[in-house]
């Protein structure tokens, strides 16, 4: 018999409890609004469990506390908003260089700077793949409910640990206080997946060939060394341009090459065969879109609604495909156009428009059709 | 007469990874005999039985001196610039069983890392800090560090350094840690004294090791040979068993008083803390 | 005191001190920490092409290890 647990949970605590169903061992974390009751909330509920939640002086300690987390083979994550983000981004470049598993949950306020920390924006839709250092893919979801936090963050956990990354699990502050309910599963009952460990029989060396290396654990008497320096496959410092672009490609690819197992969408046709028109949307934006689209249906317009799950690596074959036959295509956020600027990187050949409304608690269905009415 | 030998092997060799062997320090440079001296104090416990091998775990930033955990042929970690502490926080939280060394320089664990310096100290964490202070930032070709001393000539305070520096020894004793040494490369016994005592301690313990740099420091200010730094710097160190916290103070010209300033049983760790609450 | 003399003499033929020369990068604090002036630099350049110690006098050696305890290198030692 399935044993499941329906609650009534908000964007945040479904993202507590489904780290909590994941296994998660280790929590390090600063308060920052809106990200503060994701640590609250673990703070009373992870210890009993034999977890650990420890709140540290600063981001940049609470992002360098999980690293050290993680390479004891524990699974470890911490959660912030914009301004601690911009500080934990140097630990994040360390983490895709040392390869280690990592969720981060990122929940978007106001901005830029300080901004409105009790309400929303999507400002940080780029730096959340982009901001740390070194220019390499890192997968970033992105829910629009709290049933999508519960489930994208369990499979944020296990693409960590599968491919040996950190990850972005992007959500806002009005997604953070939405409430909705949430079908819970026991952690017997779902696909948990751990790291490749690293054995005594193993060497450590790997092959060039294997995009993800196992790896080791401290206190096993493996004599690990990690390496945040340019590194061949003995994890030694080798400053040659060989080395590098090996490092560099296996890396990219490590994330590029397993696009299948990362990408995640909903598409809603609401009874069309074809979609002539477009919405993409995201997060607590994508709500919005779809009481639009559905709108926009309602007074003849063929419009279908393309929720991104997994903002990133962009799965452009797929992009394409789901587009072929609409004739526009309109980017739904709330920021100045950041998300809509990649899109229409990809689909060149399109009409892609831009719906940048901002708007502090969620965008307004009417404001996007006057918008979208527009641009026809 | 001269015996001219060739050999290949150190004993103390086993616990260096010799494949990464000749170092990357300057000839001369205080952070191998800092190493040798640490190698030495662990050699002892592990035949005493105290440690074993694959309980040590070391950490180390960025510098010349964080090197020093990445030749240990232990579990070695690297991290950014001054975050080595936090990371051996949750290191030791995880795997208590654990003896979990934080190697640094004095820019990289009382500069940037300051801040994770305090808030260790505060928690009693129970850590075995080792802080190689040369005075200077010497991987980046010299430039002032927080405990540099007043009046030294630096590459970015070239008119000698206005600035006071930083007692790592006074700050250990206002938040309260279970041991705080200050020792010295021209001391080389006494150092091995100091971490043997550090290695069995519960709570944070906190060594400061004087260190010379001849190629960056030393030169800087007027020595062209390792040998010379070491002679002039020795004539500065004053050795005191048990000094009084009031001594630690130091400055190029009154010297440095080296010795055992804090070393007390009493104190609740992080781990205790944590186990207490969970 | 004549009796030590000849004790240490014998002692000091199986005793010695190793120097590892590939390793050594002519800092010379060996030479000068020595309390008897055992070492003095030598002529001969090892793969670096720094001139490492040779024992001038091993008699004199009082076994203190300092010089092996001075070495940042870990290229000497003494048994």
């Amino acid at each position: 018999m399935i044993s499941t647990k329906i609650d009534y949970l908000s964007g945040n605590i479904a993202i507590a409890e489904a780290a909590l169903t994941v296994g998660l061992r280790f929590f390090a974390g600063y308060p920052i609004t809106p990200s503060s009751d994701i640590f609250e909330y673990l703070a009373e509920k992870l210890p009993e469990r034999g977890g650990y939640v420890i709140q540290f002086e600063d981001e940049i300690a609470s992002i360098a506390a999980v690293i050290g987390a993680s390479w004891t083979c524990n699974k470890a994550m911490t959660a912030t908003s914009g301004p601690g983000f911009s500080l934990m981004v140097e630990g994040i470049s360390i983490a895709v260089m040392t390869e280690t598993p990592l969720v981060i949950g990122y929940i978007m306020r106001t901005g830029p700077a300080t901004g409105v920390p009790t309400k929303t924006g999507q400002y940080d839709v780029l730096q959340a793949e982009y901001g740390f250092h070194g220019g390499l893919p890192i997968p970033v979801f992105s829910p629009s409910s709290p049933q999508e936090a519960y489930d994208l963050t369990i499979k944020a956990f296990n693409i960590s640990e599968a491919l040996r990354t950190p990850v972005v699990l992007l959500s806002d502050a009005t997604l953070a206080g939405t409430y909705g309910k949430v079908v819970m599963r026991e952690s017997t009952e779902i696909e948990i997946l751990e790291r490749r460990k690293l054995s005594r029989d193993n060497h450590y060396m790997y092959s060039s060939k294997d995009l993800v290396p196992p790896m080791p654990c401290i206190g096993e008497g493996l004599k690990l060394y990690v390496e945040t320096l340019t590194h061949d496959e003995r994890n030694i410092y080798v400053p040659t341009t060989e080395v590098q672009r090996r490092l560099v490609s296996r890396l990219y690819r490590k994330i590029i090459d397993n696009i299948g197992m990362i990408t995640e969408y909903s598409l809603y046709k609401y009874g069309n065969n074809r979609c002539d028109l477009i919405l993409i949307s995201y997060g607590s934006s994508a709500l919005s879109a779809s009481v639009a689209s559905k709108l926009l249906n309602e007074r003849g317009y063929r419009t279908c609604l393309l929720k991104i799950k997994s903002l990133y690596p962009i799965n452009e074959i797929l992009l394409k495909n789901l587009t072929e036959e609409a004739s526009k295509i309109f980017v739904v956020e709330n920021n100045v156009g950041l998300y809509y600027r990649e899109i229409r990187g990809v689909l060149k050949d399109k009409d892609v428009r831009n719906i940048s409304i901002i708007d502090l608690h969620i965008i307004d269905p009417y404001e996007i059709i006057e918008e979208v009415l527009r641009n026809l | 007469m001269s015996i001219e030998t060739y050999e290949e092997t150190h004993p103390i060799d086993r616990y260096v990874r010799v494949d990464k062997l000749p170092t990357l320090w300057c000839p001369g440079c205080g952070n191998g005999i800092v190493m040798h001296s640490l190698l030495r104090a662990i050699d002892k416990k592990i035949s005493l039985g105290k440690l074993h091998e694959d309980q040590l775990v070391f950490v180390g930033g960025i510098g010349c001196a964080s090197r020093i955990a990445m030749y240990m042929n232990f579990d070695s970690i690297r991290t950014a610039h001054g975050r080595a502490i936090p990371l051996a926080t949750a290191i030791k939280i995880l795997r208590p069983e654990m003896k979990v060394i934080v190697v640094g320089g004095d820019g990289d664990l009382a500069g940037i890392g300051g801040n994770h310096l305090l808030h260790a100290m505060r928690r009693n964490t129970d850590l075995l800090v080792v802080l190689v202070n040369n005075f200077i930032y010497g991987m980046t070709g010299g430039q002032q560090s927080p405990m540099t001393p007043q009046g030294i000539y630096t590459t970015t305070t070239p008119r000698g350094n206005p600035e006071k520096p930083l007692n790592i020894m006074k700050l250990a004793y206002a938040l309260g840690v279970s041991f705080a040494a200050r020792g010295s490369v021209t001391h080389p016994y006494f150092l091995d004294e100091i971490f043997s005592r550090a290695l069995d301690k519960r709570g944070f313990s906190l060594v400061e090791v004087l260190s010379i740099c001849p190629e960056v420091f030393g030169r800087h200010i007027g020595f062209r040979r390792a040998t010379e730094l070491f002679i002039e710097f020795k004539k500065r160190i004053i050795l005191k068993r048990k000094p009084s916290i009031e001594e630690s103070d130091y400055d190029w010209d009154r010297g440095f008083v080296i010795g055992i300033y804090i070393d007390r049983e009493d104190k609740e760790s992080l781990s205790d803390t944590y186990k207490n609450s969970s | 005191m004549s009796d030590n003399s000849i004790l240490s003499r014998d002692v000091s033929i199986r005793r010695r001190v190793h120097v590892i020369s590939d390793r050594c990068k002519e800092c010379g604090l060996c030479i000068i920490v020595c309390p008897r002036k055992v070492l003095i630099l030598g002529e001969t350049r090892n793969g670096k092409g720094f001139r490492y110690p040779i024992i001038k006098n091993m008699y004199e050696c009082i076994f203190c290890k300092l010089c092996e305890y001075i070495c940042p290198e870990l290229a000497l030692y003494v048994s």
